[in-house]
């Protein structure tokens, strides 16, 4: 515990607020919603990964039964976009990926519009397409966007580079990485490869829009950021905010992908195109992989220096992304991940290269913990690889260059006693997993007899929030009648546990039961108080810290009433169990429900009024990375944290069964016990996913190949691991919520890093490409085997470095 | 097939030419009739017809188990069934299991083990996992995870689902 504070509330394994609703079905999403005159829309996608429209032919789509509106690209005059404003909201004169709407339809039923859409005619001409980012980089590669130029984008922050293919070039520099090279003991090389893949909330992608009379228009989404869709969607029609009215209700997950702008501006058109009536648009779980946003790709490589004694002096990253036909957040991911690029690790020498490639291929967007997982797929792999060219146990070797205090981050930030212990997390998992160092060629050997091996594995991980400088939280805390209160935020919960978080706040700070605090489940930029985004781990964290300042505001107002009234001093009055009393009398007393809606006196004559707390809070000291350097204050709060794994292979299928996985986090002060342990256990799931099945498959035309749950595995019931542990360390943040710090994303992080270290230890093969399914294990198997076999017995020949070498990286 | 033969698969019923269909079902106890027409699902039929939106599509096609209600007391996905099937049977959904505003064991278990986080599998989840207690009250861990893995879930991770289960399990146990 950070403090020896008593917490009524915070801490508790306080149950999800909206558990009756969702238990009993009444839950209201944005897929369970109609409107009168509701109308569906349907979209016709590109079956290129890259082609020219030569013609549209919709005249037979128009006379469909049932149509009310077609729309195609060229009648569209808007971009769309979060920090590179480079999206058409139908495909144009090219479609940029296979799945990309170039049609819209509108009509009475969803059927209705799917016939209308088999009637669209339309011509294409395949055009070459960048496939692989490497590819994409060679100044022979044809342009994904060859108006690049034109396109407006966040300017002082993001890089883009016209006339390539690159929508972002992030750099960090720290030191002079060739003079340490030049001085290492130890000098290693690794590259990786993380593939694309799909967040998969349960609830696809799904709105309804309503164009009304003066420009008027009314939003229902399955979004993160109710205030985000109003402003791009602002920005892109040209409507002013006021007229935009955002409804964010119960949504069926996120996880990243309901973040920024998706499909609303496709509504609105075509709700305005039938006459003003609402449109829906829900994805099928086809579209929701093909069309909708992913994880992008990533090809990482790393050049590391170490001493002797196993201290890190110089580190070269680069990191291509596979950013898909889109910026939309993938310019954001190539920033965050290379100022956390080199791992919770003290470097002084160290030089990024993060870009981002537009390339031919479904476009990427945030994705629970963005950039980092896989960042450090590749880092913890180097980590283990670089021990074991030293001699080093890799406990002992991160032991020897993990961050502590006084250490300076690669953007020049510096560790103090409150960011967070790495350190401890790393024992902790070493501790729970039973490492005893990795095992010798012959222990391995002697194992392999039995058929399945068995093998340990740590990684670390940090994460910080990726948002603006001016990311900005507010609350509002308003009374009821009967002294309740209504808790105002525009967050969104989609399934994290924030609202029960914030209530928890209120009630400790209004010193009042949980019981009488509620969150309504529906944000709306018309009634709640604005917010910039639901992601990044920054809910709870700058929402508690709205809700303690509104709480603070509304007990001035109900003591400001009480004084008058009590005829005392408001500093010497006191808030407890819904009362203010004087300090000393505590006698004096009136109970909240006699003041909020304002004090009557016995004569009729009455004071104050109906109380609203208000309070916000905005991310402090945060600046710009320079960008020739990289160098800045990007981080609101890192926390750190390391898993630990046992696994057993099974040598005939190159099956992996995880027996053990430990999870170690920082998290500062525990703020709702139950959902920690949901969030770490629900990511660190999540995170097995990318570690073991997920990745999108695509055809060598580009095609992607598995949009659909038969295809594409995502972690079942049946994919657990035999044992799963999390602890928590709690070193307090200084500015965080009761210590507090971020943490919903950070258990997925270095899963993978854990698992493929773990397999190294139990085979003696590196794995440098995700997922390690069995097919991959297998092959590695059988690879090992018949090298070894012309081996002299005993000499390990380590595998070729990475079997991606064909492009330019 | 009914499209071509309706009068002589469901005599009675047909009100637009081979087309639409008259269905008779029961629905958390009460008797229901609507009209559906052949192609639609008994998860449509629940949804867009007696607006009990608590199953959810998450797929469509038999993959995700966010649709599943029970049928004649067996989990199935409603995705996969033709309302028509569904004629004269009797179906349970997730807005029926609560009696009177009293949440069931395990719907209270569900909420009290954070087994709930964003909600949108969590119909199904609770229909497959009753009739699993229901058939087998007193299930142990291997069976309980075989229940639910047609029921994906991508946030909780399941554990905290696979403890409420079993917590109802050995609470049946007690109460003997
Ligand atoms: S919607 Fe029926 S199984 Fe997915
Ligand atoms: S709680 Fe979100 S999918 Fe299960």
């Amino acid at each position: 515990m950070s403090a020896d504070q008593d917490y009524k509330y915070i801490g508790k394994g306080i149950s999800r607020l909206d558990g009756p609703e969702k238990v009993t079905g009444s839950a209201m999403f944005v897929h369970d919603m109609t409107l009168p005159g509701m109308l569906y829309g349907k979209m016709v996608k590109s079956p290129h990964a890259c082609a020219r429209i030569v013609s549209i032919d919709i005249s037979e789509a128009e006379k469909s039964p049932g149509v009310r509106a077609v729309l195609v690209g060229r009648e569209l005059p808007y971009k769309v976009g979060i920090y590179m404003i480079d999206k058409d909201i139908l495909a144009k004169e090219v479609a940029r990926y296979h799945g990309e709407p170039v049609v819209a339809i509108a009509a009475q039923s969803e059927l209705a519009a799917e016939e209308a859409c088999a009637k669209v005619k339309i011509v294409w001409e395949a055009l070459p397409a960048v496939l692989d980012p490497r590819e994409g980089l060679s100044p022979a590669a044809p342009l994904v966007h060859p108006e690049l130029a034109s396109y407006s984008y966040m300017k002082g922050v993001f890089q883009p580079q016209p006339g390539t293919n690159i929508s972002h070039h992030q750099k960090i520099r720290k030191g002079d990485v060739e003079i340490a090279l030049a001085k290492a003991d130890v000098v290693w090389e690794a590259k990786f490869y993380n593939p694309p893949v799909q967040h998969v909330a349960m609830e696809t992608h799904t709105c309804i829009a309503q164009a009304l009379p003066g420009s008027q228009v009314q939003i229902w989404t399955s979004a993160q950021s109710p205030f985000t869709v109003r402003n791009l969607f602002s920005a892109c029609f040209g409507i002013p905010h006021q007229n935009i009215r955002v409804h964010v209700p119960y949504v069926g997950g996120g996880f990243g992908g309901k973040a920024g702008i998706h499909l609303e501006p496709l509504a609105y058109l075509l709700s305005q195109k039938a006459g003003g009536r609402p449109v829906k648009l829900t994805m099928t779980r086809e579209e929701e992989f093909g069309a909708m946003p992913s994880r992008q790709g990533l090809y990482s490589q790393f050049t590391t220096g170490a001493t002797r004694e196993g201290k890190i002096i110089s580190l070269v990253a680069k990191y291509i992304w596979d950013a898909g036909a889109y910026a939309d957040y993938g310019v954001n991911v190539g920033r965050a991940a290379s100022y956390s690029g080199a791992g919770p690790y003290e470097i002084p020498n160290c030089h990024i290269d993060s870009l981002v490639v537009y390339t031919n291929k479904v476009f990427g967007t945030a994705y629970r913990g963005f950039g980092h997982l896989e960042a450090l797929w590749g880092i913890e792999r180097n980590m283990d690889i670089g021990a074991r060219r030293l001699g080093l146990d890799p406990v002992e070797f991160r032991r020897r260059n993990v961050l502590r205090p006084g250490a300076k981050t690669i953007t020049g930030e510096t560790v103090t006693e409150h960011t967070g212990r790495v350190d401890l997390c790393l024992e902790k998992v070493a501790e729970e997993i039973g490492w005893n160092g990795i095992q010798t060629e012959e222990e391995r050997a002697q194992a392999m007899a039995g058929g399945k091996v068995r093998g340990k594995g740590v990684a670390l991980l940090h994460k910080a929030p990726a948002m603006p400088v001016f990311t900005s939280s507010a609350a509002l805390l308003k009374f009821n009648e009967n002294g309740s209160v209504d808790l105002l935020t525009s967050i969104i919960d989609y399934g994290q546990g924030t609202y029960t978080a914030l209530a928890q706040a209120a009630a400790e700070e209004l010193k009042m039961p949980i019981e009488r605090i509620q969150v309504p489940w529906e944000s709306d930029t018309a009634m709640t108080p604005y917010d910039w985004q639901t992601v990044a781990s920054r809910g709870a964290f700058m929402g508690c810290k709205a809700v303690i300042a509104a709480a603070r505001d509304a007990l001035q107002q109900i003591k400001e009433t009480a004084s008058q009234v009590l005829r005392a001093p408001v500093e010497e009055l006191v808030c407890r169990d819904e009362v203010v009393f004087v300090a000393h009398r505590p006698e004096e007393c009136l109970s909240y429900r006699e003041v909020v809606m304002g004090y009557s006196y016995p004569n009729g004559n009455s004071i104050g009024g109906p109380v609203i707390g208000r309070g916000h809070y905005i991310a402090q000291g945060l600046t710009h990375l320079d960008l020739e350097t990289g160098q800045g204050l990007p981080a609101l709060d890192w926390t750190y944290g390391a898993h630990g794994a046992e696994i057993e292979v099974d040598l005939d299928t190159g099956e992996i069964t995880v027996l053990n996985l430990a999870t170690a986090l920082d998290v500062g002060q525990v703020l709702n016990a139950q959902s920690l342990r949901g969030q770490i256990i629900g990511g660190v799931v999540q995170g097995l996913g990318s570690a073991l099945l997920e990745e999108f498959r695509f055809s060598p035309q580009g095609r992607l190949l598995n949009a659909g749950f038969v295809d594409y595995k995502i972690p079942t019931s049946k994919d657990l691991p035999r044992k799963m542990s999390q602890h928590i360390i709690l070193t307090e943040q200084l500015d965080g919520p009761y210590g507090a710090r971020g943490v919903a994303e950070h258990p997925m992080i270095s899963v993978p890093g854990a698992i493929g270290n773990a397999l190294y230890d139990a085979l003696g093969i590196d794995f440098f490409e995700l997922p390690l399914n069995a097919e991959r294990v297998w092959l590695g198997i059988q690879r090992k085997r018949s090298e070894t076999q012309d081996t002299l017995p005993g000499a390990i020949k380590l595998p070729r470095a990475i079997h991606l070498d064909k492009g330019g990286a | 097939m009914f499209d071509e033969t309706p009068q002589n698969t469901l005599p009675g019923a047909i009100k637009l030419p081979g087309a639409v269909y008259t269905i008779s079902v029961e629905v958390n106890g009460k008797a229901c009739t609507e009209e559906a027409p052949a192609q639609m699902t008994l998860l449509q039929f629940l949804r867009e017809r007696l607006f009990l939106t608590g199953a959810k599509e998450g797929c469509g096609v038999g993959e995700c188990g966010a649709c599943t209600v029970l049928l004649n007391g067996r989990a199935v996905d409603a995705c996969l069934v033709l309302a028509v099937e569904a004629d004269q049977a009797s179906v349970r959904t997730v807005e029926g299991e609560a009696r009177d505003g009293e949440l069931t064991l395990l719907q209270r278990a569900f909420i009290e083990h954070g087994a709930v986080q964003c909600g949108f599998c969590t119909s199904g989840m609770l229909l497959s996992a009753q009739s699993l207690l229901e058939s087998n009250p007193h299930p142990n861990r291997e069976e309980i995870v075989e229940a639910i893995s047609g029921n994906l879930c991508r946030c909780t991770g399941y554990v905290q689902i696979l403890e409420a289960i079993e917590a109802v399990g050995e609470g049946m146990e007690e109460g003997g």
